[in-house]
C-alpha cells in the first residue's frame, strides 16, 4: 500500500518532468529545426523566451523522480542505472551541454556564436530525452533483470522496443512545445508565430500518433507482456485516453484553441505513462514485484511525509512562478518601480557596540567549543561564533566607505 | 559492526574502481565551489539589495542587478552539475544505493525539494526585476538563500552518514530496522561538517567575488561601485575565516574520536603514541614522516586537549583498512596552511578597515586577494579530499568497502574522459559568460 503511494509520487513526478521538461526539450527540437534568416531568429528567441524563467524549475522534476526512486527502490536504480549506464550517461552528459548552451545564450548576440550555442542546445535536446526514452522503453520490454550489469549493456537499449519509446519521447516533447509554443504566441500577439508554431504542432501530433500505433505492432512483436498490459484492463484504459486527448488536441489546434490543446496535450502524454505502468504491474523488474522492491515502512513513510510536507512549500511557489509566466508577469518590463528615497538613512552609528558584542560573542564561542568541548556547549558555541561573524560583519560596516580614497595607490576615483 | 553486509546486488569485479572514483572526485569539485556560491551568494546579493531599498541609492541597485546574473549563470552551472552527481550516485555506485538507499536516499529527496525551491524563485527573481515592487522582489529573494543552505545541509547529512552511520541494524548482514530520520540527523558526526562546509561557503565566495575585483582595482578601476563591490564580499569572507580556524579544529576532535585512523593519516602518525606530535610538511613513508618540522606533543593536546593523550596510529589497523595517507596529509596541510594565511589576511583587513575606516592602500593587500581567490578553492577542495579520501577504502565507514559500491558496467573509462572535456567546455563556458559580463559597460544612467 504505501509503496503503492510513493509509486505514485515517482510517477507523478515522471509525467510532471514529460510534459513541463518534455516540452522545454521540444522547444529545444524547434530551435534546431528553425531555419535561417529572421523567421527563424523570430522563432528561436520565442522558444528561449519561454523557456527561460521555468526550465530549471521543470529540470527539477527528473532529480525529484531520481531521488525518491533511489529511496523508496533502492535495488530497482541500482539494477535500472548499471545495465543502462550507457544511455544514462548520454543523458547525463546531453544534460550538461544543455545547461552550457543555455547559460552561454543570453550571453552573446554574435551571430556565429548563436549559431554554436543554438546548434549545441538542439542536438542536446533531442539527445537526452530520447536516451531517457530508450531507458524506459528498456524497463518495459523487461531487458534489465535485477543484479549489478546483470542485463545486456548494449541490447537491453539498442531493441525496437526502446528505439520506439526513445522517438516517441522526442516526438511528445516536440508536439508538446509547439502547442505551448503556439498558445504564447497568441498570448504574446504574434499571429506569424502563432501560424509557425500551429502548423508545427499539427505535424508533430500526426508523427506521434503514427508513432504511437506503429508502437503497438512493435510492442507486439518484440514484449508481448507489455502488449497484453495495454491491450487489456486499466492499460488499455489509458491507451483509450491518450488516444482520444491526442485526437482532441489535433481538433483544439486545428481551430487555434490553444489553452485548452495545453492541457489535453498534456494528458495525451500523461497517459502514456500511466498505461506503461498500468501494463506492467506488478512487476517493476523481470521477477521483482513492486512490493518485493520497496524500502522499509519507515523510509517510506519518511518519503511520503517529506514529499507532503515539500508540496505544501512547493504548490504556491511553483503556482506563483507559473501564474507570472501565464498571465505575462514576465513578457514586458514595466516602468522601472519609483525608487525609495531614504538616502540619509546609516547604521554606521552602533558600530563600536557591534565591535563589543563581536568580540565577545568570539570569546564564548571559543570557551564553549573549544574549551569545554561538549555537546550541548557545541551548539551553543557555533551558534555565539555565527553570531560572532555577524556582528562583526555588521560592526564593519562593509558599504560604509568614504566617498573616495583606499584602494591601490594608482587607481583613481570615478 | 565490520564488513559484514550483504550488498543489496552481488558485488563485481571492477578494474577501473579508481578511475570511478577519481571521475566521482572530478565531479564534485567541479560542483562544490559552484554550492560555496549557493549557500553565501543569495545572501550577499540580498544585503546589496536591502542596502537600496534603505536608502534608495541606484548604485546598490546596479551592483545587485548584476550580481543576479552572475548568480544565475553560477546556479544554471550548479543545476548541471548536480544532476551529473545524482546520475553518478546510482551510474557509478548501484550497489551503494540498492544496499543503502532506504537508509541515505531521503536526504537527496529533501535537498531534492530545497533545489526546487531554488530554482522556482530564481526564475522568479531573475526575471522579476522591474517586474515586481522592489519590496516583493526582495521578498522573493529569500527563499533562494533559505534553500541554498536547506540543500547543503540535507548533501551534508547524507555524508555525514556515510562517515559515522546509524539508524539502523545488520542482522544476518541485512539492513533493517532502518530509521532515516535518526540516520541523517542524529547525527552526532554531521553537524560540524555542515558548520565547516557554510563558513567555507562564505569563504570562498567572498574572496573569489573580492578577488575579482582586486584584479579591476590593480588596472584602476576603482569607483564607488567597484569599492563596494569589493568590500562587501571581503567583509563577509573575513569574518568567517577567523571563526573557521575554530570549528576546524572542532572537526578535527571529533575526527580523532570517531575515526582514529583518518586522524591518523592526516597526521601521518604510523604508530600508537603517547603524548603524540605534530608534524609541518614532510612525508609520509615507512610509518613516519621524514623531512617534517615536528612540534613535540600538540597533536594530543589538539586531538584530546591533554599533551599526554594516548593517539592512536596507523599500526592499530590492518593495512587494508587504511587510506592512502600521504593523498590525505598533503590534502589537509593545504588546507590548513591555506585556510590559516587566509585567516590571517582577514584579521588585517579588519584591523586596517576598523582603525583607519577605509580599504587598505597597499598594492600588496590587492595582489594578495587576487592570489587568495583561487587558494580559497584549492583549501576547499583539498578540505573535501582529506574527508573523502580519508573515509577511503570505505564507501560507508567500516561496513561497506567502496569495491563492493562499484558498478559492473563497462566503459568508465570512456565516460570519465567525455565528462572531463565536458567539465573543462562548462568551465570556459562559465569563465567566459562571466568576463563578458565583467568587460561590459555598467548602465550609464545607473553607474
Amino acid at each position: 500500500m504505501l509503496e503503492t503511494i510513493v509509486l505514485l509520487f515517482a510517477l507523478a513526478g515522471l509525467v510532471l518532468y514529460t510534459v513541463l521538461g518534455g516540452a522545454d526539450f521540444g522547444a529545444g527540437l524547434w530551435q534546431l529545426l528553425s531555419g535561417p534568416g529572421p523567421r527563424g531568429r523570430a522563432i528561436r528567441d520565442h522558444a528561449h523566451h519561454a523557456m527561460a524563467p521555468v526550465w530549471e524549475a521543470n529540470h527539477v522534476w527528473l532529480i525529484f523522480v531520481l531521488t525518491v526512486a533511489w529511496t523508496a527502490f533502492p535495488v530497482v536504480v541500482g539494477s535500472v542505472a548499471s545495465t543502462l549506464a550507457i544511455p544514462l550517461s548520454i543523458a547525463a552528459f546531453g544534460i550538461v551541454f544543455r545547461g552550457i548552451a543555455y547559460a552561454l545564450q543570453s550571453a552573446t548576440d554574435v551571430p556565429h556564436e548563436r549559431r554554436v550555442i543554438d546548434t549545441t542546445f538542439a542536438a542536446s535536446s533531442i539527445l537526452t530525452p530520447y536516451m531517457l526514452g530508450a531507458a524506459v522503453g528498456a524497463i518495459a520490454s523487461q531487458r534489465v533483470p535485477v543484479g549489478n550489469a546483470a542485463g545486456d549493456l548494449m541490447t537491453s537499449w539498442v531493441n525496437p522496443t526502446s528505439i520506439l519509446t526513445g522517438c516517441l519521447a522526442v516526438v511528445a516533447g516536440a508536439f508538446l512545445a509547439a502547442v505551448y509554443l503556439a498558445a504564447d504566441a497568441v498570448r504574446l500577439g504574434e499571429p506569424d508565430l502563432e501560424r509557425e508554431f500551429r502548423t508545427r504542432a499539427l505535424i508533430a501530433g500526426v508523427l506521434a500518433g503514427a508513432l504511437a500505433l506503429a508502437g503497438l505492432a512493435v510492442v507486439h512483436h518484440d514484449a508481448r507482456h507489455l502488449y497484453h498490459g495495454l491491450t487489456s484492463g486499466l492499460g488499455l484504459a489509458a491507451v483509450i485516453v491518450s488516444a482520444a486527448a491526442g485526437l482532441g488536441t489535433m481538433a483544439l489546434v486545428w481551430w487555434s484553441k490553444f489553452q485548452p490543446a495545453r492541457v489535453s496535450a498534456a494528458v495525451a502524454v500523461a497517459a502514456i505513462i500511466g498505461g506503461w505502468a498500468a501494463a506492467q504491474r506488478p512487476t517493476v523488474l523481470p521477477g521483482l514485484t513492486l512490493h518485493e522492491a520497496a524500502a522499509p515502512r519507515s523510509t517510506l513513510i519518511a518519503v511520503i511525509v517529506a514529499v507532503l510536507a515539500g508540496g505544501i512549500i512547493l504548490a504556491p511557489s511553483l503556482g506563483l512562478l507559473f501564474r507570472l509566466m501565464l498571465i505575462g508577469g514576465f513578457d514586458r518590463p514595466s516602468e522601472p518601480a519609483a525608487t525609495p528615497a531614504r538616502r540619509t538613512a546609516r547604521y554606521g552609528t552602533p558600530a563600536v557596540g557591534f565591535a563589543r558584542l563581536a568580540l565577545a560573542c568570539l570569546v564564548a564561542g571559543f570557551v564553549l567549543l573549544t574549551v569545554l568541548d561538549q555537546g550541548v556547549a557545541h551548539v551553543f558555541g557555533v551558534i555565539a561564533l555565527v553570531a560572532a561573524a555577524a556582528l562583526a560583519f555588521f560592526a564593519v560596516g562593509p558599504t560604509d566607505l568614504p566617498d573616495s580614497s583606499g584602494g591601490p595607490p594608482n587607481s583613481h576615483a570615478r | 559492526m565490520l564488513s559484514t553486509v550483504v550488498a543489496g546486488l552481488a558485488p563485481v569485479q571492477q578494474s577501473y574502481l579508481l578511475q570511478a572514483r577519481q571521475m566521482q572526485a572530478l565531479s564534485f569539485a567541479v560542483h562544490i565551489p559552484l554550492v560555496c556560491f549557493g549557500i553565501a551568494f543569495p545572501a550577499l546579493v540580498l544585503f546589496i539589495e536591502w542596502r537600496y531599498l534603505r536608502t534608495g541609492d541606484v548604485v546598490y541597485r546596479t551592483l545587485a542587478r548584476r550580481w543576479t546574473k552572475v548568480l544565475v549563470t553560477l546556479f544554471a552551472a550548479g543545476v548541471v552539475t548536480g544532476t551529473v552527481l545524482s546520475f553518478e550516485m546510482a551510474l557509478l555506485w548501484p550497489n551503494f544505493t540498492a544496499t543503502f538507499g532506504s537508509v541515505f536516499g531521503l536526504g537527496f529527496a529533501i535537498e531534492g525539494f530545497s533545489f526546487f525551491l531554488e530554482a522556482i524563485f530564481i526564475g522568479i527573481y531573475v526575471y522579476g526585476w522591474d517586474r515586481l515592487s522592489p519590496r516583493a522582489h526582495f521578498l522573493t529573494g529569500l527563499p533562494i538563500a533559505v534553500a541554498g543552505v536547506l540543500g547543503s545541509i540535507m548533501v551534508i547529512s547524507v555524508n555525514g552518514w556515510m562517515n559515522h552511520p546509524q539508524g539502523f541494524r545488520l542482522v544476518d548482514g541485512k539492513v533493517t530496522d532502518v530509521n532515516p530520520w535518526r540516520a541523517l540527523f542524529g547525527n552526532s558526526y554531521f553537524w560540524h561538517e555542515f558548520v565547516h562546509m557554510y563558513l567555507a561557503g562564505y569563504i570562498v565566495t567572498g574572496f573569489l567575488v573580492a578577488g575579482a575585483y582586486a584584479v579591476g582595482a590593480l588596472r584602476g578601476r576603482w569607483g564607488r561601485y567597484e569599492r563596494i563591490a569589493l568590500a562587501v564580499p571581503l567583509t563577509a569572507a573575513a569574518v568567517a575565516s577567523p571563526v573557521q580556524v575554530l570549528v576546524g579544529d572542532w572537526a578535527a576532535r571529533d575526527v580523532a574520536h570517531t575515526q582514529p585512523v583518518k586522524l591518523a593519516a592526516l597526521e601521518g602518525l604510523g604508530r600508537t603514541t603517547r603524548g603524540a606530535p605534530i608534524h609541518v610538511l614532510g612525508w609520509y613513508t615507512d610509518g613516519r614522516v621524514e623531512y617534517g618540522i615536528a612540534v613535540p606533543r600538540l597533536l594530543s593536546f589538539l586531538a584530546f586537549h591533554n599533551v599526554n593523550a594516548t593517539v592512536t596510529g596507523l599500526n592499530s589497523f590492518p593495512a587494508n583498512d587504511q587510506p592512502p595517507v600521504n593523498v590525505v596529509r598533503i590534502a589537509f596541510q593545504l588546507m590548513v596552511g591555506i585556510g590559516t594565511l587566509l585567516a590571517l589576511l582577514s584579521l588585517g583587513f579588519l584591523f586596517v578597515r576598523w582603525r583607519r575606516g577605509n580599504l587598505p592602500t597597499s598594492r600588496w593587500f590587492y595582489g594578495a586577494l587576487v592570489v587568495a581567490a583561487p587558494a580559497s578553492v584549492v583549501a576547499l577542495i583539498a578540505g573535501w579530499v582529506t574527508t573523502e579520501v580519508g573515509r577511503q577504502p570505505w564507501v560507508v565507514y567500516r561496513i561497506m568497502r567502496t569495491n563492493e559500491a562499484v558498478t559492473g558496467a563497462s566503459g568508465i573509462p570512456v565516460s570519465y574522459a567525455v565528462l572531463a572535456a565536458a567539465y573543462l567546455i562548462l568551465i570556459g563556458a562559465v569563465a567566459w559568460t562571466l568576463r563578458r559580463l565583467a568587460v561590459s559597460p555598467l548602465p550609464a544612467s545607473e553607474g
